[in-house]
């Protein structure tokens, strides 16, 4: 057991703490600004082209076939700077390379991976929740062309993909988890209406609801075989649950290093107990900081092991959520644009999205625990 | 960076867990077979385990701060009734003052469980409490006499044992007048620093037993709810059931995370900051260990609330684990001083 860098990753950090003194955009938070998404892609690509994003993705598809743990010193300098996470597209690619023909990788992955296009993924509908195999999306060949039918919800960034990585029925006739495909769909065409949605701490631009009637996907642009759509969701969600792919830590971080900040101005103005939730979200996001590296360190676990770091992420989320909302006060009542506030409700969310944390326990009970299935 | 195991840590902990296992309580009525007892201190002892802190011969310690950590963690895990962590931390307060090593020695702590007794004159002017020490016999308790700007060690002497909550360790009263005698040989006087290491030391393999102790009650309320059965049907299959055995699960996944920097930070990083990253743990792992303590009771239900239930036994370690060297809410204490600049109330 070491905690120390080795040379080589010593001197990747430093290389890298001195790009970021000089590059951070000093961008808000994602989760209570609209103003990141304005300026994300260009951070994405200043990342990317300063050789500081998709390090341990394949290089022939722009990536830098680094060890995992330079992900995490990447996320490690991001928070210590204060400088916004790095684009969480993890997912995807993992998707495309463990599921799409050589020429679908080849096709999309270095658009994805440099930033050069952008992409949403349309998995949930208004009632496909949990229950995601319910989903009624359908994809009707016609000739050469796919033609879409359908209503998707809780795409984010829908707004400004140019993709869409969705997931539909094209085959009503079996059970439902065997009917279904993955495509890519290009996003701008007729037949896709947007509806952005309006979220409890006001922001509009990260999730929407995008509706497909008529719109046109080349059968090319299928990912994977026919009715592998639900193996290719399944190993996306797992991924999406992991928080190495993702890489909020350095927005926990950050936000807790503003609050003890705000705190120790004049510790005195504070109760105790609004002082001991910013020193337990300290706590939480230490923990995250640490499980972060060993995860990626111990070899990723892509199956159940996910929730269990899905649901850690959520109580480190939420706790730094409370610590902002008691560290505020009053003032989170008085002001509705306080930021403390938009942290506390945003954070709420983060049970929820990327399958509520009920259907996590339900995977480590049954799958990791062994407990019977009710 | 590696986070994992060496193959040298890996067959430790494997062969920790295993011993743990054999010679460990089974069952409450275990704890009163003494011959069991007899042959797990002796396994402990031939180990080497209670020596692994003592000095190599360059002022560096046999074994590092992850190895007893690995130790701690299986002997929590098996809720094991023999002296470890009293020992190992005597054993690094000695060294670290140049003091030979006293067999059997634990440290003298304050009544508030958080520091090393000090005593300024020829005896204990309060109750001294000498943790995880021997049942039987006299114990030599190390406390900390004032000079200069630093201590020396003392030595005080346990008579008679006493009667802690944890049913598988010991905590000594030493009443107040208790006479204190320098320690053999030692040659260092004890700084700041060293005490902040040696804390260190102490919040990690605190850490660790509430690790331990957490994997070993899940364990067994997990195989409990696969087997009761009501309704016609094991408990574990209600979903009721299963979200407090999954939240337990991920406490414990949390509690690893936490729990392994500061074992290594012991010997790597400035004192300071290896008792800062000490506080995280202990404060991470101390609420972890007694949520899933209580939920260990909770799924037993009513026969978890009887004392024949080993999960009581459990619980009642975590008590004092948490409570040796402070709990979580004081160490949310001590992270307001150290990161929030609160001053009042801190001596």
């Amino acid at each position: 057991m070491d905690f120390r860098d080795s040379p080589e990753e010593a001197e990747f950090r430093a290389r890298l703490r001195a790009w970021i003194a000089e590059n951070d955009p000093g961008l808000p938070a994602s989760s209570t600004d609209d103003a990141y998404w304005a300026r994300q892609a260009e951070w994405h690509t200043a990342l990317y082209d300063a050789g500081f994003f998709g390090l341990s993705w394949p290089s022939r598809f722009g990536g830098h076939d680094l060890p995992p743990v330079f992900d995490v010193i990447l996320d490690e300098e991001l928070a210590a700077a204060g400088a916004p996470p790095r684009p969480s597209l993890g997912y995807l690619v993992q998707g495309i390379t463990t599921h799409a023909s050589e020429a679908i990788q080849e096709r999309f992955l270095p658009g994805l991976i440099g930033g050069r296009e952008r992409w949403c993924q349309g998995f949930s509908e208004p009632d496909a929740g949990s229950d995601l195999a319910a989903l009624r999306t359908t994809a009707r060949r016609d000739g050469d062309d796919y033609v879409i039918g359908g209503h998707k919800i809780w795409t984010s960034y829908s707004d400004v993909a140019d993709w869409c990585f969705l997931l539909a029925r094209t085959d009503p006739d079996v059970p439902k988890h065997k009917g279904l495909s993955a495509f890519a769909v290009p996003m701008r065409q007729p037949g896709i209406e947007q509806y952005p949605l309006r979220m409890i701490n006001g922001i509009t631009k990260e999730f929407g609801q995008v509706v497909f009637d008529g719109a046109r996907v080349p059968a090319a642009n299928m990912i994977g075989e026919p009715g592998e759509g639900w193996r290719i969701a399944m190993t996306i969600v797992s991924h999406e649950r992991e928080p190495s792919e993702v890489g909020y830590v350095s927005r926990y971080v950050k936000t807790v290093k503003d609050l003890e900040a705000k705190v120790r101005a004049d510790p005195d103005a504070y109760r105790s107990d609004q002082r001991q939730a910013v020193a337990w979200a300290h706590v939480e996001a230490e923990m995250h900081v640490r499980r972060r590296l060993s995860e990626r360190l111990d070899g990723v676990d892509h199956g159940p092991g996910g929730s269990v770091d899905k649901l850690l992420m959520t109580w480190v989320e939420q706790a730094v959520g409370h610590a902002a909302l008691a560290a505020s006060g009053p003032r989170a009542v008085v002001d509705g644009e306080d930021v403390a506030l938009k942290i506390y409700l945003y954070s709420r969310a983060q049970s929820v999205m990327g399958g509520t944390s009920q259907i996590q326990k339900n995977i480590i009970a049954q799958r990791i625990l062994g407990l019977p299935a009710g | 960076m590696d986070t994992r195991d060496t193959p040298e840590q890996a067959e430790l902990r494997r062969s920790a867990r295993q011993l743990a296992r054999d010679l460990g309580p089974h069952g409450v009525a275990d704890l009163d077979d003494e011959k069991r007892r007899e042959r797990l201190a002796a396994a402990v002892r031939d180990a080497g385990w209670l020596e692994l802190r003592q000095d190599a011969g360059d002022g560096a310690p046999l074994a590092g701060g992850v190895e007893a950590a690995i130790i701690a963690e299986a002997l929590g895990e098996a809720v094991a009734d023999v002296p470890f962590a009293g020992p190992a931390l005597a054993a690094d307060l000695a060294r670290r003052a140049g003091a030979s090593p006293v067999e059997g020695a634990v440290v003298g702590f304050a009544t508030d469980l958080l520091d090393v007794a000090v005593v300024s004159g020829a005896a204990t002017d309060a109750p001294t409490l000498a943790v995880d020490a021997a049942a039987h016999g006299p114990v030599t308790a190390w406390v900390l006499v004032p000079d200069g700007d630093g201590f020396r060690l003392g030595q005080v002497v346990s008579e008679s044992a006493g009667d802690g909550a944890d049913l598988t360790r010991t905590i000594r009263p030493i009443p107040a007048g208790t006479p204190v005698r320098p320690a053999p040989d030692a040659s260092r006087r004890l700084a700041r620093e060293d005490l902040d290491a040696f804390a260190a030391l102490g919040l990690a393999i605190t850490s660790a037993d509430l690790l331990g102790l957490m994997r070993g009650v899940l364990d067994a309320t997990v195989a409990y709810a696969r087997d009761r059965r009501q309704y016609g049907v094991p408990i574990g299959s209600f979903q009721a059931v299963q979200h407090l055995l999954a939240e337990a699960r991920c406490l414990i996944e949390g509690a690893q995370s936490a729990a392994a920097y500061p074992a290594w930070a012991v010997d790597e990083l400035a004192p300071g900051e290896a008792r800062a990253a000490g506080r995280v743990a202990k404060a991470y792992c101390a609420r972890a260990a007694r949520t899933v303590c209580e939920t260990a009771v909770q799924v037993h239900g009513g026969i978890g609330n009887t004392w024949d239930c080993i999960v009581h036994v459990h619980l009642r370690r975590a008590l004092l684990s948490s409570q040796w060297l402070g709990d979580d809410g004081e160490q949310l204490r001590q992270l307001e001083r150290t990161r929030l600049g609160v001053t009042h109330g801190f001596s």
